[in-house]
């Protein structure tokens, strides 16, 4: 599975990495809604390291698409939400 | 919901707004290549605004920075001369530049990060923008097999998910910088209101106090001289001045007031060895 992080790269990750990501995300989403700064720095800072650590980062010259993507590691709760809610947007004009 | 999913539908959708796909892949690909020319040079010029900003950030801390330090100068002067008022004066502004100072110093941490960033993906855009135009010539070569149409297909999502990616970036470092471009005007405005510096100037209230209080303390300095010299001199001469008090002081308060030059109240001491000339002086300011 290929992960990009924002503002960082793409990289490879194995299924148990993988599993490990979702484990982190969901409690990224909860910080996220919760609008909990902190809880969120955390657990964005935990995934970022997660996929450094286990991930194998993609040669710049590989050119694919990614399934997956993590916000830019320095991002701001806020900052995320914005990105977020201008996907909501876009759905809604696509759909309207 | 997954927070890696939604950011991964955003990005392919701004991905898709990045490039106008057209019928023929391999002008997809060729035109994909010219806007990461584009967006290179976008880039380039995002390094140089962000340097630029920095830089702007750097002269207005050294700005405070001399502010701070003049009114430090101050304070202990003022202490010096008993002006207990001045002195904290003088440090409650410069507690209010040493906040101005951390804030500017945050910005400009955070710029730094930005620059070296930007620099980054300059470096890496660069080396991605040339392994693609290899790739899209052997693409092209072979596009009649049906592989390749899906690696195009491939190549193009992947480098427009990385322009996208580099887009947001961009966009980031735009709004930074237009945030410290707002701090700093008000900053800027500080600085010529004169509220947090601009205290070497005339309009030094501090400085114009200090000033006052170290002529007077001179002036009494020397008028104690002369008055020892008189004392010293004998007193048939002297006696006749000091019968008219009363009319002379008001009269060299104003000459003091309006010139305030060293040699002026040393002019008026023959003629009004007077001390309440001093004294109204100080009880004014």
């Amino acid at each position: 599975m290929i992960v990009r992080i924002l503002e960082d790269g793409q990289y490879k990750v194995d299924k148990s990495t993988a599993k490990k990501l979702d484990e982190l995300d969901a409690k990224l989403a909860k910080a996220l809604d919760k609008g909990d700064d902190s809880a969120f720095a955390k657990h964005l800072a935990g995934l970022v390291k997660t996929v450094h650590s286990s991930g194998k980062r993609l040669d710049p010259s590989v050119i694919t698409p990614s399934d997956l993507a993590i916000p830019a590691p320095t991002s701001t709760l806020a900052e995320v939400r914005e990105l977020l809610s201008s996907e909501t947007m876009k759905v809604k004009k696509k759909k309207g | 919901m997954s927070v890696m999913k939604r950011l991964s539908g955003v990005v392919q959708a701004k991905a898709n707004k990045v490039l106008d796909r057209v019928e023929d892949p391999r002008e997809t690909l060729d035109l994909s290549y010219e806007k990461q020319l584009e967006q290179l040079q976008q880039v380039r010029r995002g390094v140089a605004d962000v340097a630029t900003a920095r830089k702007r950030i750097e002269l207005q801390a050294e700005q405070l920075q001399a502010s701070a330090t003049k009114l430090q100068d101050q304070a202990r002067t003022a202490l010096a001369q008993n002006r207990e008022d001045l002195a904290r004066e003088a440090l409650t502004r410069r507690a209010a530049i040493a906040t101005q100072l951390e804030g500017l110093k945050t910005q400009h941490d955070q710029l730094v990060a930005q620059e070296d960033k930007l620099v980054l993906t300059t470096q890496q855009l660069q080396s991605r923008v040339e392994a693609f135009r290899t790739q899209k010539e052997t693409l092209k070569a072979s596009y009649t097999a049906a592989q390749a149409q899906t690696k195009i297909g491939e190549a193009v999502s992947g480098i427009s998910e990385s322009m996208s990616d580099t887009g947001m970036a961009m966009q980031r470092a735009q709004d930074k910088i237009a945030q410290m471009q707002a701090r700093a005007g008000a900053v800027d405005e500080l600085l010529a209101s004169g509220a947090l510096t601009d205290l070497s100037g005339s309009t030094d209230p501090i400085q114009a106090e200090l000033d006052k209080a170290s002529k007077s303390g001179q002036v009494d300095a020397e008028l104690a001289q002369l008055k020892g010299q008189l004392a010293a001199a004998g007193p048939a001469g002297a006696l006749g001045a000091p019968d008219k008090p009363a009319e002379a002081a008001p009269e060299d308060d104003k000459v003091v007031d309006a010139e305030p030059e060293r040699d002026e109240p040393a002019a008026d001491a023959p003629k009004s060895p007077d001390p309440f000339t001093l004294e109204d002086k100080k009880g004014e300011s």
